[in-house]
């Protein structure tokens, strides 16, 4: 079976600084890493491949350096690495790059076999819109399962997939068609160590580079700020409180004496709370 | 993103979104519409935070306000549109079939997208759960037009366009996002983070019924089966009244138990940062922030927890914010009411121990007497 992840390399947003003056991002010497919730996403098209054989293509849309996210992806043991880049790309909203990347998977389509299943993660660390892989699934009319916590069963011969699926409230087991979009969620596996020789060979494997054009897309007022309907009108910090946190001093009182002090304090501005909290005899 | 000049307006070249000029196919589009989400027979809340905002919307812009409903012919359905009238909706759109009985995108997509095609809406807001935003992702896009994830706040500009404002880069700011030149323009709202409106039940008003038009045999996904969660108590944690929460101040995984001693000596529910679920020490479903749960609970207290704005924006519509840190400079002392600088992992359990004495039923009774 084939398999395409799509991944999306991500500033450890852990470590972004704002720049105090400007409130612009300080993007520089940021570290970059694969979006963690992709990782779920490449681990589950690795175990299906290794269970009913095929290859696993992953796919970026990014900046030439979104390559090392594609070498971590081969080291992982992926077979085959699309970097989508153009400059024509630049300032995509969800709308605009689920169009490109929904364009290059059709491309990686007719190049490398049809994709059975097409996986993201769900959602990206710096977007979190979790727009994305929907947004593919309608594009390429692929049958769309998100939040999927457990592939329960594939019948490549009869087309068939089941799915466990979070939503609201509990689990649903959906079955469905492939070919299909899945949208991993977290923490339902453990992405492997790679082998050696994958490791090794990361490094200088060859990677499938296209532009827009190479993509086969024509349309180019669909890519980028062009084909973006949202408009980004204002980055800003938030407005501090007017009046910062009332401390309660510290200076020589006992950790019993500082307690009682701070239960005080909230019940004297939260009179109505005191009967409500719940007493458990402990 | 320059504030220096900020009254020159941008060149249009290049950026077709940054001028606005609405194309003549969406000058008809009017009124805000908020999906009510039911499944299993209950409407989620967050529908209802949202007509709230909705209603605002609607009065700003001088245009009704409206549900859409969607789902089985049941009396859960004719429930959730007296529901939807009861919380501030002019008019209903309804759609029933045995189809929409439970959430799959196929069906859901289909009813939400002709309604938009048939009766032109400005503005669709729909609730950032996990149906909400399966079904907005597809929505948007069989539409083309703009959709905002996870709002945090939304407002009416002078010319009438949303102005859907969300946190960006994993939270360190804000940005304001505009769909100009698109409609509908969508936006979807976490649980929680608009207040609950007053309900006011009232005959029910205008009920626009719009027909179906797939089949069951169209639909390629089936639902096998549905199982409930166990009530673990995660599912109240967005609603608790009190709330008690640990950060990276704790040091180690060992050291929530102390955070939870506390939320039970208190009957509070307690959750985490951020971090802490990165680093695996909670569960996703404990988390609290905007990639979280969103709470709004009487009293919060924050263990150790430095305040980072993805923390703030899913904390801040508490009522009293008590943040226990050893930094005098966390960032959390700028939007927390009560403050202690000292080291969370020493000091909770003095609070728990307190707490008992205090409300023990023993010391309510020399209170009382």
């Amino acid at each position: 079976m084939h398999i395409v992840v799509s991944i999306k390399q991500v500033p450890d947003s852990a470590q972004i600084r704002v720049h105090p003056v400007t409130n612009t991002i300080m993007r520089q010497g940021v570290p970059t890493i694969i979006n963690p919730y992709d990782l779920f996403a490449l681990e589950e098209a690795l175990r299906l491949r290794d269970a009913y054989g095929g290859e696993v293509t992953v796919l970026t849309m990014g900046p030439p350096m979104a390559e090392d996210s594609l070498r971590k992806a081969l080291g992982y043991g992926a077979d085959r690495a699309v970097l989508l880049t153009d400059r024509y790309f630049a300032g995509s909203d969800t709308l605009a790059t689920s169009f490109a990347l929904s364009q290059a998977i059709a491309k990686i389509g007719e190049t490398f076999g049809t994709p059975d299943v097409v996986f993201t993660g769900k959602q990206t660390i710096d977007g979190d819109t979790a727009q994305v892989g929907p947004g593919i699934a309608k594009r390429l009319d692929l049958h769309q399962l998100t939040y999927v916590a457990k592939i329960a069963t594939i019948d490549l011969a009869a087309r068939e997939i089941t799915v466990e699926r979070r939503c609201e409230g509990g689990t649903q087991t959906l079955k469905s068609k492939l070919p299909c979009l899945i949208t991993m969620l977290e923490g339902t596996n453990e992405m492997r160590r790679g082998s050696i020789e994958d490791a090794l060979s990361a490094a200088r494997r060859q990677i499938v580079k296209w532009s827009a054009a190479e993509a086969g897309i024509e349309d180019l007022t669909k890519c980028g700020l062009r084909g973006s309907p949202t408009v980004v009108k204002r980055v800003f910090a938030p407005t501090a409180r007017s009046e910062k946190a009332a401390q309660i001093d510290t200076a020589e009182k006992t950790l019993r004496d500082l307690a009682d002090e701070l239960i005080v304090a909230i019940f004297t501005r939260q009179p109505a709370l005191e009967p409500e909290l719940a007493f458990d005899g402990a | 993103m320059s504030n220096a000049t900020p009254d020159t307006p941008r060149p249009p070249a290049g950026r077709a979104g940054m001028k606005k000029e609405l194309p003549e196919r969406f000058r008809a589009y009017r009124h805000v519409w908020v999906f009510i989400e039911l499944e299993r027979g209950q409407v989620h809340s967050v529908s209802f935070e949202l007509l709230g905002e909705g209603r605002k919307l609607a009065d700003k812009l001088g245009v009704q306000l409206a549900g859409v409903v969607l789902g089985p012919p049941e009396e859960a359905t004719q429930n959730a549109v007296a529901q939807a009238f009861a919380y501030g909706a002019d008019l209903v759109y309804f759609v029933e079939a045995p189809l929409l009985a439970d959430y799959r995108n196929e069906p859901f997509t289909k009813a939400m997208t002709d309604l938009v095609d048939t009766y032109k809406p400005e503005i669709l807001l729909l609730g950032a759960t996990t149906l909400g935003r399966d079904l907005a992702g597809s929505v948007a896009t069989t539409l083309l037009t703009g959709l905002t994830a996870d709002c945090t706040e939304l407002d009416v500009d002078a010319d009438g366009s949303l102005a859907a404002t969300r946190p960006t880069f994993g939270g360190s700011l804000l940005c304001t996002i505009y769909t100009l030149n698109y409609r509908p323009q969508m936006a979807t709202v976490r649980p929680r983070v608009m207040p609950m409106p007053q309900r006011a039940d009232r005959a029910i008003g205008r009920v626009i019924v719009h027909k179906l038009s797939l089949a069951e045999d169209e639909i390629v996904t089936k639902i096998l089966g549905f199982l409930p969660d166990s009530q673990s108590g995660t599912a109240n944690l967005a609603y608790a009244d009190v709330v008690v929460a640990g950060g990276l101040g704790l040091g180690g995984a060992e050291n929530l138990q102390l955070v939870k001693s506390l939320a039970r000596a208190i009957g509070a529910e307690f959750g985490c940062s951020r971090p802490l679920v990165q680093k695996g020490w909670m569960p996703a479903d404990r988390q609290i922030g905007q990639t979280g749960k969103t709470i709004r609970p009487k009293l919060y207290i924050a263990a150790g927890i430095s305040g980072a704005i993805q923390h703030r924006v899913g904390v801040e519509a508490a009522d009293l914010i008590v943040a226990i840190n050893t930094d005098p400079n966390a960032p959390i002392f700028d939007f927390a009411h009560l403050g202690i600088v000292t080291d969370a992992v020493r000091f909770l359990p003095a609070l728990t121990e307190a707490f008992t004495r205090r409300l023990s039923p023993h010391s309510r009774d020399k209170l009382a007497s």
